[in-house]
């Protein structure tokens, strides 16, 4: 273009000589033309610091900087971080986890190395500061902030003997690549001349809608896709027997945000359209917006077959939950609204697809390769062998990335066009097209006996489902089954109704539906202890459930660890309710209050199969490979199967060589959802591990602790009285290349629920209980949680780092979702009219972790991911209602509510 | 995509503007965001490249501020505590990667009822020096920004700095901004307050000064910043520690009109301006702000 200039860029000490529009984001200069996509890009407007790259020194956001400002300045990029700062910020993000999905750590490396540059013994309010402009979403910052605060320290657990890995808190497997910048997400890797894809969606909430001239308006090199291109079923969705989202919409939308083109061409191109003038005629219809509209009489309705726009009502009924309320001493109802929650992931959906021969490749972020596999095989008409899905590294889900979002665009075009293609999502439409948490409108009731033992406890919940069913029947089936909290519920009636509108579909995030119940239960249970004149924990721990105790849905569970987790938090609840006594003693303005809250949660799918599948192999070289096709998008799993996979081996952890999850090389390990991995995958792993070990041992003849050692070309097995040798060279290799391997599976041992929700719905359940500990302003309104107490039983800690790394991480959603975090569509569509918490926001988060065993897990172990933000938001409103009165019933409790439900409670 | 100049010369950018319009840019932290392209969307004047815009200065008749002068030169310049509260705000700008790039002038332009810089220069009495091919004006900060995002610059025309009176540096100043999280965030309220004490004799003790001059300026409550000229002629005069329980909340909330939005509703944020203003007063009395 004319309008190009030559300017010199140094980059890490390199000088590069490039002709760039100079109002070009350096951003994309880095990534695009100097191929360092180290550098990430989360928004595009400065609002998530993904981007930070320092400029002579000083942090700066590459997004929001043209490249012509960096001409004749020194650009240090991740990198180049290195040096004696860089390398030991590295080296402490490792050794103190402080990478998950990795998507912010570049930005927070950069960030960090100005202010040690200047500041080399900051403290922790300089490190906050110096963090304060990027977010992460994984973990809650603590971690991030630790291995600021250790740059100069040194040290990691020694490595693991054979047979040794389970149980140490060993540094992720995966971490190098998410500090050097090397690691790979959905926007990073793109085969040379791919087209760019961008996506016309509808501004309309429900509209009708006509093309135009889509041929004559596309300049030059540009190709437009439409629905009539789809040459399969155009119908998705994660729920076969519900799948009812188009790809592409066929003359009607239901939401705003809905695709109805895509566009093809040279990226450059591609990128100077202007979408708003793509030729579409659009007839807008009023809008079901809400579940009051929703559900009026009459309100249009959505979906065929689904009256009065309910997509499916869950339900969970035992006893009867009238006599209970007779009987009782005391009794008490609320009812709580709980808003659109976005995910919010750093990383807006990104990847890139191409031929290969007659296989579509499809490579991109995704927490479900196999589903994704499968359902955009259906949308193109091609059988699922055709199409292969390479997760690329996920920089954060939490939900939103079980769903299809660039998968049927980029298959459709490069399927249709035989060209490689590529397609990032904007911050902007990521935010309005992708799935979202339910809202919710929740009314519970409950009655305890003059002891304080639960009698009865009613509860009805209408979620907002959106547009397209998603998830939406997962959380209607899951809410009823967990409402009751890990309590003994005698006398139990839960109905939950998911409810179609025009607002954005409504999926999975992070406990699908639970979090939002357990607001209601939780701040349920404050009022009856309070009736009751009963210690608010103390409440709770009548009730938990026990050993040989049966759910609300007649399940009788073992290994059951809440009451542990609870009894954990007894200490800490008595000193910070005597601390928060003495000042509000002495303090007008600012009080202080302490909440509790517990959760427990299902792993893995509803009363539904549910298998994972792990391969082992073992090369004529003495390579021993793990096939782990469960996508690690940050929680941990790859480090974890493997531990769990090279203890039932009984080989060094070191000694597994990981091939990561790609529909052509991993067994289905399902999808990353439901908190199942741990369990579900790694008991897989556990079986293959042992079938692998069992085959050794036979063939040795060698006992049960024997050792495995590998060696080249060889297997060498001892104990303490023989060692022995397998010559693998001389064995015939199978259809995988392997002389030795085992593939086991692992489903879940569970049973449908009858008309009552009665049954088995999950095989292992994980629970927890957290404290937390706020000041309220009275004057103002505002909340600040100092410190969060959280008790986890995981059954057996894997690996404790990474569940300590959950824990901060959820803690940090819970917090958002109770009090700042409220998508409202069409105007918070952005990072800084959506707020999700920032490091300066989080509390000292305090891990215990319970360690009570399944019967069912690997090793004992349960689930985790999700059960770790249930508790959260209602330990914290807890908390706010007992500093100040407020009873905070309608989410988040931003200032301006709690100010005036602390005038409501007249105090 | 368009053209992008970046001048040297103030006289050349004039220059460049006389000829035709186009945006003028320099720390991008406003323009960026407001486009999805790769490439800002021209023509752009880019005014980064001229030296004489950028830095604070101290003149005979007080600070000149350039246009171009990043938060973070604020935050590291040797000023009086007058301007106690302009460093606040610097420091509240965004994040520290913001305040690198983000400059005083592009906030006065893109005139955000929520603008982090405008309280403090209002209540610093800035004065806003504005520059065409054809001559220069002084436009007090009050008068310059007129509406959201709309200011009196004509076409032509550029700021090139802001202006400090010296007797508007004395005293003692507070910037206090309210959010819903404590970085990258959009105020609900800010207020701005500057209190020039008068003592008795031998004593400078805050709780024995009486208030010679105060200014309280509110953010984000109006579709402008606003001064609040009544409220703060009736604390003149005043023993300082009084000054926080003598505040007319009336004449405040009469000064205001906020909105309801996503962050939060207009009763609260009339409310939240008065508690706001009552502690910027405590703490510069020495109190505590109960």
């Amino acid at each position: 273009m004319t309008d190009h200039l030559a300017i010199t860029l140094t980059v890490n000490g390199a000088c590069h000589d490039i002709r760039v529009a100079p109002g070009r984001r350096l951003s994309s200069v880095l990534r695009e033309d100097l191929g360092l996509t180290g550098t990430k890009v989360g928004c595009d407007a400065g609002d998530c610091g993904a981007c930070t790259v320092l400029l002579d020194g000083e942090p700066v956001c590459a997004c929001l900087t043209p490249v012509a400002h960096a001409a004749g300045r020194r650009v240090t990029t991740v990198e180049g971080v290195g040096g004696e700062i860089g390398e030991r910020l590295q080296a402490a993000f490792l050794r103190h986890g402080a990478a998950q999905c990795g998507i912010c750590t570049p930005g927070m490396l950069m960030a960090a190395a100005a202010l040690l540059r200047h500041t080399p013994f900051p403290d922790r309010a300089c490190v906050e500061d110096a963090l304060g402009g990027v977010l992460c979403r994984c973990t809650g910052y603590a971690s991030i902030i630790e291995a600021v605060l250790d740059a100069a320290g040194s040290g990691a657990p020694p490595a693991p003997e054979p047979g040794g890995a389970v149980g140490v808190p060993l540094p992720r497997l995966d971490g190098v690549p998410k500090v050097t910048g090397a690691e790979a997400f959905g926007a990073d890797e793109w085969p040379p001349g791919a087209l760019a894809l961008r996506v016309v969606r509808s501004p309309h909430f429900a509209a009708r809608f006509t093309l135009g001239d889509v041929a004559g308006w596309a300049p030059g090199g540009v190709r437009v896709f439409t629905a009539a291109d789809i040459p399969g079923e155009n119908r998705f969705g994660t729920i076969p027997a519900y799948a009812d989202q188009p790809a592409l919409a066929e003359g009607r939308v239901r939401m705003r945000g809905e695709a109805v083109a895509v566009v093809a061409g040279p990226p450059d191109v591609v990128d100077a359209l202007d979408l708003d003038r793509f030729p579409v005629t659009w007839q807008p219809e009023e809008p079901v917006l809400g579940l009051d509209r929703a559900l009026a009489g009459d309100a249009m309705q959505l979906h065929e077959g689904r009256d009065g726009n309910i997509l499916i009502t869950g339900r969970v009924r035992r006893g009867d939950v009238e006599a209970g309320f007779a009987a009782a001493a005391v009794r008490a109802e609320v009812a709580v609204e709980t808003p659109f929650v976005e995910h919010a992931y750093v990383e807006p959906e990104a990847g890139a697809a191409w031929m290969e021969g007659d296989v579509l490749v499809i490579r991109a972020c995704t927490q479900a390769p196999v589903m994704d596999r499968d359902d955009t095989a259906r949308l193109l008409g091609l059988p699922p062998g055709r199409v292969r899905v390479i997760p690329a590294a996920t920089g954060g889900g939490f939900g939103s990335k079980l769903d299809l979002s660039v998968q049927p665009y980029l298959g459709l075009v490069a399927l249709l066009t035989g060209r490689a293609c590529r397609m990032v999502y904007s911050r902007r439409e990521s935010m309005a097209a992708t799935t979202k948490r339910h809202p919710s409108r929740l009314r519970a009731r409950a009655a305890a006996d003059a002891d304080g033992r639960l009698l009865a406890m009613a509860f009805e919940g209408d979620f907002d489902t959106g547009a397209y069913a998603s998830w939406g029947p997962t959380v209607a089936v899951r809410v009823p089954v967990h409402a009751s909290g890990p309590y003994r519920v005698p006398n139990y009636h839960a109905t939950a109704r998911a409810v179609h509108s025009n607002g954005p579909v409504s999926g999975a995030f992070r406990g699908f539906g639970v979090p939002q119940a357990a607001i209601v239960q939780e701040i349920l249970f404050d009022d009856l202890a309070l009736a009751a004149g009963i210690d608010r924990l103390e409440f709770r721990r009548i009730n938990a459930l026990g050993d040989g105790d049966r759910t609300v849905c007649g399940q009788q569970l073992f290994g059951v660890g809440i009451r542990d987790c609870l009894d954990a938090l007894a200490r800490p609840w008595a000193e910070a309710l005597a601390e928060a006594r003495a000042v509000n003693d002495s303090r007008a303005r600012i009080r202080r209050g302490v909440g509790v809250a517990s959760c427990w949660y299902g792993c893995g799918n509803t009363a539904l199969p549910n298998p994972a599948t792990i391969r082992l192999g073992v090369t004529a070289e003495g390579r021993i490979v793990l096939h782990q096709g469960a996508v690690d998008i940050g929680q941990g799993s790859n480090t974890v199967i493997a531990q769990i996979c090279a203890d039932a081996l009984g080989v060094a952890l070191s000694d597994l060589e990981l091939v990561g999850a790609d529909t052509a090389r991993t067994p289905d390990c399902g999808k990353t959802s439901g908190s199942r991995q741990t369990f579900v995958t790694g008991n897989a792993a556990l079986r293959a591990g042992r079938a692998l070990r069992a085959r050794i041992l036979a063939l040795t003849n060698m006992g049960e602790d024997a050792v495995i050692e590998p060696e080249p070309g060889a297997l060498r097995v001892r104990d303490g009285r023989a060692e022995r040798r397998i010559d693998l060279a001389a064995m015939a290799p199978d259809e995988h290349g392997y002389v030795l391997a085992a593939e086991e599976s692992y489903d879940p041992p569970t049973g449908a629920l009858d008309e009552n929700g009665q049954g088995a719905p999950y095989a292992v359940y994980g629970y927890g209980a957290q404290m937390a500990e706020v000041e309220v302003d009275t004057g103002l309104g505002t909340v600040r949680v100092r410190r969060i107490t959280a008790a986890h039983d995981v059954g057996r800690a894997i690996n404790p780092a990474l569940a300590k790394g959950q824990i901060e991480g959820g803690i940090a959603q819970g917090l958002g979702m109770a009090l700042m975090e409220e998508f409202i569509p069409g105007r918070t569509e952005n990072l800084h009219d959506y707020l999700v918490p920032t490091v300066g926001d989080m509390p000292r988060i305090r891990s215990i972790l319970i360690e009570k065993p399944d019967p069912e897990g690997p090793f004992g172990a349960k689930g985790l991911g999700e059960h770790v933000l249930i508790p959260t938001a209602p330990a914290i409103l807890n908390a706010i209602r007992h500093a100040c009165g407020a009873r905070i019933t309608r989410l988040p409790a931003r200032p301006d509510r709690v100010l005036a439900a602390i005038r409501e409670a007249g105090r | 995509m368009g053209e992008h100049f970046r001048p040297e010369t103030l006289n050349e950018a004039l220059d460049i503007l006389a000829r035709q319009p186009m945006t003028p840019a320099a720390g991008c932290t406003d323009l960026f965001p407001a486009t999805e392209a790769q490439t800002l969307p021209g023509p752009v004047l880019d005014l980064t490249g001229i030296a004489e815009l950028r830095g604070i200065t101290s003149t005979a008749q007080g600070w000149r501020i350039g246009a171009t002068t990043t938060w973070a030169d604020i935050l590291h310049a040797e000023l009086p505590p007058g301007f106690d509260m302009l460093r606040d705000a610097a420091h509240e700008v965004g994040s520290v990667q913001i305040q690198n790039a983000g400059t005083v002038g592009g906030n006065l332009c893109n005139a955000s009822p929520a603008a982090d810089g405008v309280p403090p220069l209002l209540a610093l009495e800035a004065q806003v020096e504005i520059a065409s091919a054809t001559g220069r004006r002084l436009v007090p900060l009050g008068a310059f920004i007129t509406g959201v995002r709309r200011t009196v610059l004509a076409p032509g025309e550029l700021v090139v700095a802001v202006h400090v009176p010296r007797a508007a540096g004395a005293g003692h100043s507070r910037f206090l901004k309210l959010g819903s999280r404590r970085y990258l965030v959009i105020s609900i309220v800010s207020v701005a307050v500057r209190v020039v004490a008068r003592y008795g004799r031998e004593s400078h003790d805050a709780r024995e000064g009486r208030a010679e001059s105060v200014a309280l300026v509110v953010g984000a409550c109006s579709p402008v910043p606003v001064r609040l000229r009544e409220a703060e002629a009736a604390l003149v005069g005043l023993p300082l520690a009084d000054l926080a329980g003598a505040l007319d909340a009336g004449a405040v909330r009469a000064a205001l009109s906020p909105i309801s939005d996503m962050r939060a509703d207009a009763a609260y944020r009339l409310d939240a301006a008065v508690m706001l203003l009552r502690r910027a007063l405590a703490e510069l009395a020495g109190e505590d702000g109960q």
